[in-house]
This record gives C-alpha cells, sequence and structure tokens, in this order.
C-alpha cells in the first residue's frame, strides 16, 4: 500500500518498512529546536534525570538547535536571567547550533532553521514551538511538542509513541491575481477547514502553485497550516527545495527529497484554484474568521505589523517597500517591521528597503517575534485595533485582551499603512 | 462527582488559559497564579482556592487551540482541576497528558456552571441533567504515559532501561 510524504517519513525514523496513519511510532528524531522556552526544558530534563545516576546531558548535542527570538533582547530580568541560564547550558552540552541575540546570525528560529540549511527533506523535526510546522517547506515532518516532551527528546533523542497522522492533500493550481499570495491562499484554507478542520492529521501540499512557489511562500503556508489545526504542512521537497538549500541555505552535501506513493491514502483532498483569489483577512478573534479584503476594507487601524516567522522575509519586506517608497505612514497609525532574521535584515538594507520603510515612517525593529505574542514590544493600547502580517489573531494576543488583531498579507498592510484604514492593494 | 466551575466556549486559546506576556515564567510552581488572567473573576477564584480539587472546566470545541506553550496545562494541573471539552487541540492534549492533567473528550457533551458531573471509564454523566454523554478515548499510545504517571517518570524509565 502506498504512503503519504509523512508516512515514509516516519517509516524510515521508525526504521520500519511501511506504516500507516493511526500506526504507534518512536521515530528517531533529526533536529530538535527551542527558543526561549529551553529554560522549561532545561528544568524538565533535569528532572528526568533525577535519581537515575546519569548526568542529564542531551543525546546529540550536533541535533540541538536553540534561537533565541521570542524576548530580544531581553525585556525583563527574569528573562535575561533564562537566556543566560540557557547560555550556559549551551556550553555545557557543547550544543553549535545556537543563535544568540546577535545582529549577524540572529533572528526568528523558523527562519533560522532553514536559513542555515538545518533541515533537510525528510527529516523528523520536533520544536518547542507550534509554528514548528513551518519546515515543512523544506519537505520535513516538522510539528511542536511541549517542553516536557522535548526535554524527553533531549534523553532520549525519540519521539515517544507518536500517532502516525492521516493526511489531507491539498492541490492548488492557478496563478495568484497581481497583490494576491501565498498568504491568501492559506488564509483561505484555513477558512474552509475552519481553526480545527485538520487537527492531528497533516496538511499536504501540491499543485502547480505550490511547485512554482518560493521556498518563502511555502514557508508561511505550512507556518500557518498548524493554525487549521494541522499537526504538520509538508511540501514534498523538489526542484526549489534544492535550489533553496544549496543556494541560499549554502548546503554542499547531496540533498534527497521524499515525495509520496502515487497510491497513498488521503482522508480528503482540497482542490483550490487560485486565479481568482481576493486578498484575505482573518478577522478578530479567531484564525478561520477569514474574509475577503472587500468585507472589512475601512476599517480604522492604529499599529501595523509586518514580520514575523509568517512574513518577515526578503520578498515580504520588498512589497512593503515598494508600495511606501516616497509616501508616509497615515496619521494615527504606526507601523512597525521586523525582519525574520538578521541576514534578512542585512539584505534588506542593501537594497535600500529599510530606507524606504524608515522614510516613510515605519519604526524598523530588530528581528525577533517582536509585538506578535504581545510579551515584548509593541502592544496595543486599550481597544485599539491592529492589522498584522503574523499568524494569530486570539483574544490578546497582542498584548491586550480588548485590542482586536486582523490577519492579512505584506501587501494589505502596506496599503493599509498609507490610508490607516484596511485597503485593498488592488485599488492602491 | 465533580462541579463544573466554568463553561467555555468553542476555540479556548493558550493565550485565554495562559496569556503570553507571562511566558518567561515557566516553573509549575510558579504558573497557576497566571490562569485564565484576563477573566479576572475567574482568575482571583482560582487564586483564592474557591474549588475544590477535581473541579471541572467545561470547554467546547477546540480546546488549547494555539501555542505549544506547555504553562497553559501546567497553570491548570497546578489548580487540580479536571478539563472536559467537546474536542480538543492537539499539543495541549498532548501536554495535558505528559504532565498528568486529566483531560476528558466528550463530543456531545452538555454541562452548564453549577452542573454535577461524573466521569467514568467511558461516559460523563451529568447528574444535574441526567443526561450521559460518551468519551472518546485517549489515543491507546499515550496509555503508557498516563500509566507511568506522566512523560517524567515513563522517559526516566525507558532512560534507565537502556542504560
Amino acid at each position: 500500500m502506498g504512503m503519504t510524504v509523512v508516512e515514509k517519513i516516519l517509516a524510515r525514523a521508525a526504521g520500519l518498512l511501511s506504516v500507516k496513519a493511526g500506526d504507534v511510532v518512536e521515530p528517531k528524531v533529526d533536529l530538535a529546536m527551542s527558543h526561549e522556552n529551553a529554560a522549561l526544558v532545561i528544568n524538565q530534563h533535569r528532572e528526568v534525570f533525577e535519581g537515575t545516576g546519569l548526568a542529564p546531558k542531551v543525546w546529540d548535542p550536533s541535533r540541538v538547535a536553540i534561537i533565541f527570538d521570542h524576548r530580544v533582547p531581553a525585556e525583563s530580568p527574569k528573562t535575561a536571567t533564562n537566556q543566560k541560564k540557557i547560555r550556559e547550558f549551551v556550553a555545557a552540552n557543547g550544543i553549535t547550533k545556537f543563535h544568540d541575540v546577535r545582529g549577524d546570525v540572529g533572528g526568528i528560529c523558523h527562519q533560522i532553521l532553514p536559513e542555515y540549511g538545518y533541515v533537510r527533506p525528510g527529516f523528523v523535526v520536533v520544536g518547542t514551538d507550534s509554528h514548528t510546522t513551518s519546515h515543512g517547506a523544506l519537505g520535513a515532518f516538522a510539528f511542536g511538542i511541549g517542553a516536557t516532551e522535548m526535554a524527553s527528546v533531549w534523553a532520549l533523542g525519540l519521539a515517544v509513541n507518536i500517532e502516525v497522522p492521516a493526511t489531507i492533500k491539498v492541490v492548488v493550481n492557478g496563478e495568484f491575481p497581481p497583490m494576491v499570495g501565498a498568504k491568501d491562499l492559506i488564509l483561505h484554507v484555513i477558512g474552509k477547514l475552519t481553526a480545527q478542520g485538520a487537527n492531528f492529521k497533516v496538511l499536504e501540499w501540491h499543485g502547480e502553485t505550490i511547485r512554482k512557489m518560493s521556498t518563502s511562500g511555502r514557508l508561511a503556508i505550512c507556518n500557518m497550516s498548524v493554525e487549521a489545526g494541522a499537526t504538520s504542512g509538508i511540501v514534498p521537497g523538489d526542484a526549489e527545495t534544492l535550489r533553496y538549500l544549496h543556494e541560499e541555505a549554502g548546503v554542499m552535501e547531496t540533498i534527497t527529497t521524499v515525495a509520496p506513493d502515487p497510491d497513498a491514502t488521503y482522508v480528503q483532498t482540497m482542490e483550490i484554484d487560485v486565479s481568482t483569489l481576493a486578498p484575505q483577512i482573518a478577522c478578530p478573534h479567531m484564525v478561520d474568521n477569514v474574509k475577503s479584503v472587500d468585507q472589512v476594507a475601512g476599517t480604522k487601524v492604529q499599529q501595523i505589523v509586518i514580520g514575523s516567522c509568517t512574513n518577515g522575509r526578503l520578498d515580504d519586506l520588498a512589497i512593503a517597500a515598494d508600495m511606501l517608497r516616497g509616501k508616509k505612514v497615515a496619521e494615527g497609525t504606526r507601523m512597525l517591521v521586523f525582519p525574520a532574521s538578521s541576514r534578512i535584515f542585512a539584505k534588506a538594507l542593501d537594497k535600500g528597503y529599510v530606507h524606504d520603510l524608515m522614510k516613510a515612517g515605519a519604526v524598523v525593529m530588530n528581528s525577533g517575534c517582536g509585538p506578535c505574542l504581545g510579551v515584548h514590544e509593541g502592544a496595543l493600547g486599550d481597544h485599539e485595533v491592529a492589522l498584522s502580517t503574523t499568524n494569530r489573531n486570539f483574544k490578546g494576543r497582542m498584548g491586550n485582551p480588548t485590542g482586536e488583531v486582523y490577519l492579512c498579507s505584506p501587501a494589505v498592510a502596506a496599503a493599509s499603512a498609507l490610508t490607516g484604514v484596511i485597503t485593498d492593494p488592488r485599488k492602491h | 462527582m465533580a462541579k463544573v466551575i466554568i463553561s467555555l466556549g468553542n476555540d479556548i486559546s493558550t493565550d485565554d488559559i495562559y496569556p503570553g506576556r507571562f511566558m518567561a515564567t515557566v516553573l509549575p510552581s510558579e504558573t497557576p497564579q497566571f490562569a485564565f488572567f484576563d477573566r479576572t473573576e475567574f482568575n482571583a477564584q482560582l487564586k483564592a482556592k474557591a474549588f475544590p480539587s477535581g473541579s471541572i472546566i467545561v470547554g467546547g470545541e477546540n480546546f488549547g487551540c494555539g501555542s505549544s506553550r506547555e504553562q497553559a496545562a501546567s497553570t491548570l494541573k497546578g489548580h487540580e482541576v479536571a478539563v472536559v471539552a467537546k474536542s480538543v487541540a492537539r499539543i495541549f492534549l498532548q501536554n495535558a497528558i505528559n504532565l498528568g492533567l486529566q483531560v476528558v473528550i466528550c463530543p456531545a457533551l452538555e454541562a452548564s456552571e453549577g452542573d454535577e458531573l461524573e466521569i467514568t471509564a467511558t461516559q460523563v454523566l451529568n447528574r444535574t441533567t441526567g443526561k450521559a454523554f460518551e468519551q472518546i478515548q485517549l489515543p491507546a499510545s499515550r496509555k503508557g504515559i498516563m500509566d507511568a504517571g506522566g512523560l517524567i517518570p515513563y522517559t526516566r524509565a525507558k532512560l534507565m532501561a537502556r542504560a
């Protein structure tokens, strides 16, 4: 019987000839990623080793990645102390895939992992972050886990008792209209599936539109697959995956990709034609409350956010810079831009995007999770409205339970920055 | 038998259960103070230990959606409550099992605040309304972890078996 991509990956990682949805396996983990919540993982990891007489070491330091991004630079002594403890643990365990608070190699974990070639097609990737699904963009099976589960992975090198998820096949065809792209596609799909439509399942992405899409767009789509509840999103590795890893991530070794069998079993198949898709907006307070831009156009916005692990890549910043160049962010609206990595920030400097955005009135912040999860900077005032290219709009998400967050593409965010109200970029 | 102390709607997110701005607090011993922080009155009741151990939080569909933050499970575990919901988001469920927080999935559940529920091996009985609701059993793959008392002892045993 044929296997889906994830079934093939799990079979290989569990040392089995074949697996099917529902089987319980214990796959070897190829990459285990954490950010500041490594502070809790360290605590739980130490507890696992208590009374064993064994030293609390990670199973393979070359397979552990730790990236500071949620609160950089630290916003409080508590965070700074957590980061300090993590640094000490990194040094004691010889963890090399460590990205500290730095303007050269720092950034958001879900950009750093692809950018440095840490993720390969066929890998099993776990991360203590729900948006670990992002790495499916490179053909890996990547999913979010809690801190205690990561402590278990650090100890054993295995993900224990994993149930092989069923897969939904999403086939996307057609050419995007102008000002419409990957973010609109994923918002549209989440609206169709609902926030729990893919709970415990994988979204496997296919079709001409996906084949032609850059890794940047695929990362946005896989990043937000979790917002439909999916365990993981995955784009089977192809020519674009190899191009990205060799040319952009600088990977020298031979890379093999994993494709699903033609007779693989899917629980559901969705077909989508993007040629008539309008810009999409997820309205407060749920990611599946998706409308087309014309339904909410004119809504007044106090804060525009462009960035994050969803849409803080160079092509996203280029869209914003092109629209804002020589113009001004509307009075009464503030615009925050945070690139997904220091490397992207540097490229945006070289290309003049940062200059364009700042001249227009945007505040360009250091790379990090920024305002997305309301822990650090860019909090909303009471009853303020944000329009953001990030991935979640739950009540309180941007630090204020009375605030409202609308989610959109970089094109919608940039067009709206100029007017101060939600604006259709096609009419810009 | 235990009382429903709050009955919540669908899509209760981890930001609702444990707001992101308290994520620098990680230790299970410290997270309970921030449970449902922005539901001011409920948070105050929890902190005042107004509810006996085993009290029940009722959720609708997709309880615990969103972030992988384990604080959302540890904060509820700290208050010794149980969650009974129509459906539960994957990572939250996994975290709950790993930490030993009781979560019961009951798709047709009808229960209001103040109702008395009895959780059996296969059903949830609403003693106030007299109705019975079938549970969906948690994945068999997780039983070993539950039986071991959580993922930490489970992993420790595996580690020792290897050594």
